[in-house]
């Protein structure tokens, strides 16, 4: 099956690419890019997608997701998981390690590749937990789960809190060569926490969760990195002064990467408040607000912002936690923390491209060339020769959110009802075209189109 | 709009006068009374009435004010709330004669109410009731045993009494819509 | 009232505030009469869901819907929802087909009353959510600072004790600036939350923070002191009840150096001897007892004000 995406604005970070033209693919992977060209006529095993006024892109890698599989299933699968991220233009996934039980054996490891294989319409790499049982106190026989294909390791969810067993880690990640990725909470600073630290919190009467917590294990671990030469990435940074942290260890050369989420570039700590985009007010207390870490100020937002734009944050990883109804439509101290972001990411960031925050290019980088790059994997790229993992993009189309439309079975996000712009078109993985928005069926023509 | 006086101040002060006369005859005096006055109008109204008896029979007569907001009956017609005020009764009601007072009687649900905050307060002896005005149209079994005026009138038409003390003029109008 | 329900008090109007105080004038008197007792709620159910033990407010609430001729019933529901297995809202959902008129809910968890409200026909009036607001409170307290001075405009109130986990001080700020007073919170640090500069950023409205109650009490009409929980001592906030004691406890000296006629108020129950101190609490100054009183009669005008039958400007 061959496939011919036509007339789009190929954007590939990754060769500096940036041109409108013709996007060839023979036998699952990338062959060509030529200049614009008519369509050709009817010919045989060729599917045409018509991307004029689009943007053609590597598929996205999302380096932070819950799948929740095996284990809760209730809350979403490997095969809703990874519709959702096809929806979302997403070709590769890294699951997240916390399910139940959690992945610190090869056997879950296994098992999460064979569901993949069977029912996943993305590609997935799965993570493995630092400590057994995620307990903080042993590592995993991580260079056994490495084998079995672990890309990186992580307790998240949960921080490392021992020092000594942090060390050790980054230690040991030296000679496996995966990264250790860390969320970064000291739970004697954050206990209770229910949402950022400040003013809205005290508005609220809900008991904050200060940057503070945040900030000492960022600076903690990036000094245990400094001295042992470990392999660290930092998940989901939040906060202003978290950034400087990070800066000043780049600067003296520590080397690691760091990623923060799409929902902490373009929401604030107001939202729980009830506020939003146009002079609307929303009810406050939704918990689909309710996030760890929590959704901060303004200020830190826009450090965040510039930071990407700079490089010091490396990439974005969207984090995507559903849960069921029954975890959120309660009470918000009682409520689970978590955003289901995999369809709504890429619209929601090209609202800070479209507010000139930063170029398209460099937005496709963080989510494509930077991820595969800080993880060692494949994709990320359009080159020829590369698996024909392919993105296609409608970046004006508006569109309102409405979660009970998502594949993911996770329907919590704050962002329903409000309008982005935005729309992820078409999506391929291998060649293979594993979606196709419902409205732009026109775009295809030719053999191998998705039954309706 | 049209409005139409039906009684001058003259008048309204005469029918005052003969209705406090009325009350002391049908009493025996003034012994043993309290005056209520139902808020708006029925205050200063009462208030007049109890000046009058005291210089007949020179005696003070215990004088009250009722708020009957709290007691209607009246389904919701209008959004707007009229402001709820605390009633003034400062003595006890018990075995006494209370004389309400109000300025136009309509359909009878007012007194209704009033009877009801009355028992509330405790139980009179006797209640009888003094109107300025009788304008037909009962809805309930309720009927004053003063009258200043019986005033026939058309169930859309309003009957508005005016005094110095809230309105800066003595008289009685109807009002044609 | 043009509500359905009431939450908070961030979104009264000045006379919003000023139709219930004024109405609660009304029902004072009601309570000043042999019988205390007047129909127009009658035919109606009000629910006190409590999921938190509580005497006070909840036979307040309970004497004030009773005052209105209103069928009550008490709920308590103690623990957490989860921990009960019937969730908040299938428990709203259930008093809504019971026919419940007006729910009365006090939870432990900050915004429980957001929750449910969507989900009743019918009013929800916030007893206190956790750490976040207690409008009744403020309201009663207002009433009874507006009946001792004819007004709140142009008062400072210093508001003293543990500010941070306070729903009573969120409510009464909010209740106080709206209706012109000057608020001076003070407390320990460790106790104080974060009001962001000018407390203008998260929409509260501008208070004073003071940790020197000896300096800030010079200023005050009214010393509104909060109730100190034992918890904050094992939990590290506070190095000792005995320290606190010495810093912040309104006793007789301080209430000296406050304005003339200044009025010392507690929204109960009181730890005598420790945030006030027990002469003060029974002293001249002292309108504790008159809060309580005011709570029914405020509590009653609430109810009246959401569930009464209106009234039309209705034929004589």
């Amino acid at each position: 099956m061959d496939v011919l995406i036509r007339g789009g604005r190929i954007v590939d970070p990754s060769q500096a690419v940036d041109e409108v033209g013709d996007l060839w693919v023979r036998d699952d992977v990338v062959a060509q890019v030529t200049p614009a060209r008519p369509a050709p006529e009817g010919r045989r095993g060729l599917l045409v997608i018509d991307a004029t006024g689009q943007v053609v892109c590597p598929g996205l890698i999302d380096v932070h997701c819950h799948l929740r599989d095996p284990g809760q299933e209730e809350k979403e699968t490997i095969a809703t998981g990874t519709r959702a991220a096809a929806r979302g233009g997403f070709t590769s996934l890294c699951c997240m390690a916390n399910t139940v039980p959690p992945v610190d054996s090869r056997a879950v490891v296994e098992y999460i590749q064979r569901a993949a294989a069977a029912d996943g319409t993305a590609r997935v790499y799965p993570l493995a937990t630092v400590t057994r049982g995620m307990a903080g106190q042993e590592l995993t026989e991580m260079a056994d789960l490495a084998e079995a294909g672990a890309v990186a390791f992580s307790d998240d969810g949960k921080p490392v809190i021992d020092s000594g067993v942090m060390r050790h880690a980054l230690e040991y990640s030296r000679m496996i060569e995966r990264p250790i990725m860390v969320h970064e909470e000291d739970p004697a600073l954050s206990a209770g926490g229910l949402m950022n630290e400040g003013p809205v919190a005290t508005r609220l009467g809900l008991k904050g969760w200060p940057g503070v917590a945040e900030e000492v294990m960022i600076a903690r671990d990036l000094a245990i990195c400094a001295v042992t030469h470990g392999r660290l990435h930092l998940a989901h940074v939040t906060t202003a002064a978290g950034v400087e942290i990070i800066r000043r260890a780049r600067e003296r050369g520590v080397e690691f990467t760091a990623e923060t989420t799409p929902h902490h570039l373009t929401l604030t700590d107001e939202w729980v408040a009830g506020w939003r985009p146009n002079g609307q007010i929303a009810s406050p207390y939704d918990t689909a607000t309710k996030v760890n870490p929590p959704l901060r100020t303004d200020a830190d937002r826009e450090a965040l912002v510039a930071a990407v734009r700079d490089g010091v944050l490396d990439l974005i990883g969207t984090d995507h936690a559903p849960h069921g109804e029954v975890d959120k439509l309660c009470e918000y101290g009682a409520a689970a923390f978590g955003i289901s972001g995999l369809e709504t990411a890429l619209a929601a960031l090209l609202g800070l491209v479209h507010h000139g925050d930063f170029g398209l290019s460099l937005l496709i980088r963080r989510l494509t060339a930077e991820p595969a790059r800080a993880f060692g994997l494949p994709g990320g790229t359009l080159k020829p020769g590369a698996p024909a993992d392919v993105c296609v993009f409608d970046p004006d189309a508006s569109w309102t959110v409405d979660p009970r439309r998502f594949a993911s079975k996770g329907k919590n996000t704050p962002l329903a009802g409000v309008t982005l712009r935005g729309v992820v078109t078409a999506t391929l993985v291998g060649g293979r075209l594993v979606h196709l928005h419902e409205e732009r069926r026109s775009m295809t023509t030719g053999e191998g189109v998705p039954a309706a | 709009m049209s409005d139409r006086v039906i009684l001058t101040g003259t008048d309204l002060r005469r029918a005052l006068a003969r209705i406090a006369h009325e009350i002391v005859e049908r009493n025996h005096g003034v012994e043993g009374l309290v005056l209520l006055g139902m808020r708006t109008r029925g205050a200063p109204l009462a208030q007049r009435l109890a000046a009058t008896l005291q210089e007949l029979e020179q005696r003070a007569v215990p004088r009250g004010e009722l708020d009957i907001t709290l007691y209607r009956d009246d389904l919701a017609r209008r959004r707007l709330q009229p402001q709820i005020g605390p009633s003034d009764v400062p003595v006890s009601l018990s075995d006494r004669t209370v004389v309400l007072v109000d300025d136009v009687i309509f359909t009878g649900r007012s007194v209704r109410a009033a009877l009801d905050a009355i028992m509330d307060f405790g139980r009179p002896a006797s209640v009888q009731l003094a109107v300025l005005v009788d304008r037909g149209h009962r809805e309930l079994p309720i009927r004053p045993d003063y009258v200043g005026k019986n005033v026939p009138t058309a169930l859309d038409e309003e009957v508005k009494v005016r005094l110095e003390e809230t309105d800066g003029v003595d008289d009685v109008v109807i009002r044609r819509p | 009232m043009d509500r359905k329900d009431v939450l908070d008090l961030d979104d009264f109007s000045p006379d919003e505030i000023a139709l219930v105080l004024d109405t609660a004038e009304a029902m004072r008197e009601v309570l000043s009469r042999p019988i205390r007792r007047v129909p127009p709620l009658r035919g109606k159910t009000i629910v006190n869901l409590f999921y938190e033990a509580s005497t006070r407010t909840r036979i307040s609430f309970e004497l004030a819907a009773k005052n209105l001729s209103a069928d009550v019933v008490n709920v308590s529901a103690s623990g957490s929802s989860v921990e009960k297995g019937e969730s908040l809202v299938d428990t709203i959902r259930t008093l809504q087909a019971l026919g419940a008129d007006v729910v009365v809910i006090r939870h432990p968890q900050a915004g429980a009353p957001y929750l449910v409200a969507p989900h009743l026909r019918g009013s929800v009036v916030n007893a206190g959510d956790g750490c976040h607001a207690h409008p009744t409170q403020a309201l009663l307290d207002l009433f009874t600072i507006r009946r001792k001075f004819g007004r709140i405009n142009g008062l400072t109130v210093v508001i003293v004790g543990d500010i941070l986990y306070s729903r009573v001080a969120r409510s009464n700020v909010w209740g106080l600036a709206r209706m012109g007073a000057r608020v001076i919170l003070c407390g320990p640090p460790t106790l104080m939350p974060d009001f962001g500069v000018n407390g203008h950023r998260a929409g509260l409205p501008p208070v004073e923070v003071c940790y020197d109650l000896d300096r800030c009490v010079k200023r005050a009409d009214v010393v509104m002191a909060l109730r100190i929980q034992r918890e904050r001592q094992s939990g590290g906030l506070l190095p000792s009840l005995r320290e606190y004691v010495k810093l912040y406890q309104v006793n007789a000296e301080r209430v000296g150096q406050a304005r003339p006629g200044a009025l010392v108020m507690h929204p109960g129950p009181m730890n005598e001897g420790i945030e006030i101190a027990p002469d003060v609490a029974r002293g001249s100054h002292s309108v504790i007892e008159e809060q309580v009183t005011n709570g029914v009669a405020t509590r009653m005008a609430l109810l009246y004000l959401l569930a009464g039958e209106r009234s039309g400007l209705a034929v004589a």
